[in-house]
């Protein structure tokens, strides 16, 4: 899985609409496997167009320090794209950290503003809630 | 005469470009574009006949009236209503089909009860009716579609018992286009005495109604998806009907008479609108309509199916595109689904070149799980549109198709 950083870097050599959704759905395609056992009502994230399923998990490093772990899914290319773009913003990363990332500015970056619209359709703002509030439960 | 150049320029968005391409707006079945003429009439309601309707003693407040009540004729005379009093305005169609499920159904529907309605319908001809089978026991019995996409009068027939109190149907589908036999529908429902509502959101835009020769009980639709302002829909509700229903909400414009100990109603339809109606909007309403009487409802049917058949013909030629019913059978509104994209992405990479379409379940879930998809493409017409809007949608659809490959 690639780092954000990583990925805002190639995003930035990209300078047309085709090939930025076409990295995006690439990313998507990088995405570690949800199984399908896992999509179910509690990992279903209501509110988008397309089915979207985020599953987290909790790990206890020795030294008792919590990192949470994201893994998702989408039936649709462009969205499972954009949740590529989240894990490796918001996964493997302590509660506090999560609940600190300023996601506006990140997206704005990307030039992916526009999904961030209210419009219910796109989702995305239901995904960062999602990840948000199973951030805000391990605080 | 219907001059497709001179409808298109009546319509200012047209002069839009978006994102990569001139402004092509297949969203129609969600709402219409607006003709300037409309947006005129309503700036000219707010800079020169303005006030609140019905009680004021003063120039403003007669004219706003007025105009108010000349909508309301003007929309009777539309769907043929014998009287103006049967018209009942609302916020949109929902407004109107809850106001039917709350001040008729939550009178005479009872536990046991049963209502029965369509795999067609939009959410808003499902969960009004669920409200009464929550609330007060009443029984939902679905009626399914043949493989035209069109309601199967005999399944119908089959579910009719003594207990069915409602048949709630659309006029036509949101989804599939499928004009429905609405007359054969309130046939059966009246040799059963069943009222009927018609819910022609689609059906008022894209066909005619005549509600005295139908004898529907009920029929509601919207004004914004006739080229009309959005926050007004109106609800047709017969007369004989009336004396069964009560109030909707209370507030002012609806009583007779208020005291500390009682209330008497006013007489319909402002029995059933209280507060300070959408007085511009139905002025605006009135006004789209007259606009498209002006132009000739008949020609723009006739437009939109020379549209449509291009339509089914262009978009049946795209390798990997799947339909829900044959085409042949939609009037201007088509779903379907590209081989290997999802809707979402679909309508996300079209977007790029200016084409709006709708992708989701357009509120008929139920109807999305009869055909086993959680979404399909929408894209559905109005009478601005021409071959050229049809062209590009295609050659976007192609385009796509090539992207996702």
């Amino acid at each position: 899985m690639e780092k954000i950083d990583e990925i805002l870097e190639n995003m930035e050599f990209l300078d047309n609409w085709e090939d930025k959704y076409k990295y995006i759905i690439e990313l998507g395609q990088g995405l570690d496997i949800l199984p399908d056992d896992l999509k179910n009502a509690q990992t279903k994230v209501n509110g988008c167009v397309s089915q979207v399923w985020l599953h987290s998990t909790v790990t206890d490093s020795t030294t008792n320090e919590k990192y949470i772990k994201f893994v998702g899914d989408s039936d649709a290319f462009i969205v499972k794209g954009l949740i590529a773009i989240l894990i490796a913003l918001y996964s493997d990363k302590k509660p506090d950290e999560i609940l600190d990332i300023k996601h506006e500015n990140i997206f704005a970056k990307f030039g992916l503003e526009s999904h961030l619209s209210p419009q219910r359709s796109n989702g995305l703002l239901s995904m960062i809630e999602r990840i948000k509030s199973d951030a805000m439960r391990e605080v | 005469m219907f001059d497709i150049k001179k409808i298109r320029s009546d319509f200012p968005f047209l002069n839009m470009k978006i994102n990569e391409g001139n402004a092509v707006y297949l969203d129609n079945a969600a709402s219409s574009q607006k003709p300037k003429t409309v947006i005129d009439r309503l700036t000219k309601v707010y800079e020169q006949e303005y006030a609140n309707v019905h009680r004021g003693i003063h120039h403003l407040s007669m004219k706003a009236t007025e105009n108010f009540e000349d909508a309301r004729n003007e929309i009777a005379r539309f769907i043929n209503s014998k009287s103006s009093e049967e018209i009942i305005f609302t916020k949109n169609a929902t407004e109107a089909i809850n106001l039917v499920a709350s001040s008729y159904g939550s009178v005479n529907i009872q536990n046991g009860d049963e209502i029965i309605i369509s795999m067609l319908e939009h959410h808003s001809n499902i969960v009004p009716w669920h409200f009464l089978r929550e609330r007060n026991g009443a029984v939902l019995k679905w009626v399914n579609i043949d493989d035209n996409g069109l309601i199967d009068i005999d399944h119908l027939n089959s579910l009719i018992t003594k207990k069915t109190k409602m048949i709630a149907m659309t006029h036509m589908s949101n989804v599939l286009g499928t004009v429905q036999p609405i007359r054969d529908i309130v046939n059966i429902a009246h040799n059963n005495d069943i009222p009927v509502l018609i819910d022609g959101t689609q059906g008022a835009v894209h066909d005619t109604i005549d509600v005295d020769e139908v004898d529907v009980d009920f029929y509601v639709f919207t004004g914004h998806k006739l080229y009309g302002p959005s926050g007004i829909g109106v609800l047709y509700a017969k007369k004989e009907r009336q004396k069964d229903m009560m109030p909707f909400q209370g507030g002012g414009e609806m009583i007779a008479e208020v005291t500390m100990d009682n209330v008497t109603y006013a007489d319909a339809p402002q029995k059933f609108e209280a507060g300070t109606p959408p007085i511009a909007q139905a002025v605006g309403l009135g006004h789209a309509i007259k606009y498209i009487n002006d132009i000739g409802i008949e020609e723009i049917h006739k437009h939109e199916a020379k549209i449509s058949d291009y339509a089914k013909g262009k978009l049946q030629e795209i390798d990997g595109l799947s339909f829900f019913v044959d085409p042949a059978h939609s009037k201007g509104i088509f779903s379907f689904n590209m081989n290997g994209a999802h809707p979402h992405d679909v309508s996300t990479i079209i977007d790029k070149k200016g084409i709006a379409i709708r992708a989701g379940t357009h509120c008929a879930e139920p109807l999305m799980q009869s055909f086993g998809v959680t979404s399909t493409c929408r894209a559905s017409i109005a009478m601005y549109n021409d071959e050229k809007d049809i062209d590009s949608l295609c050659e976007s659809l192609i385009y796509c198709r090539k992207f996702f490959s």
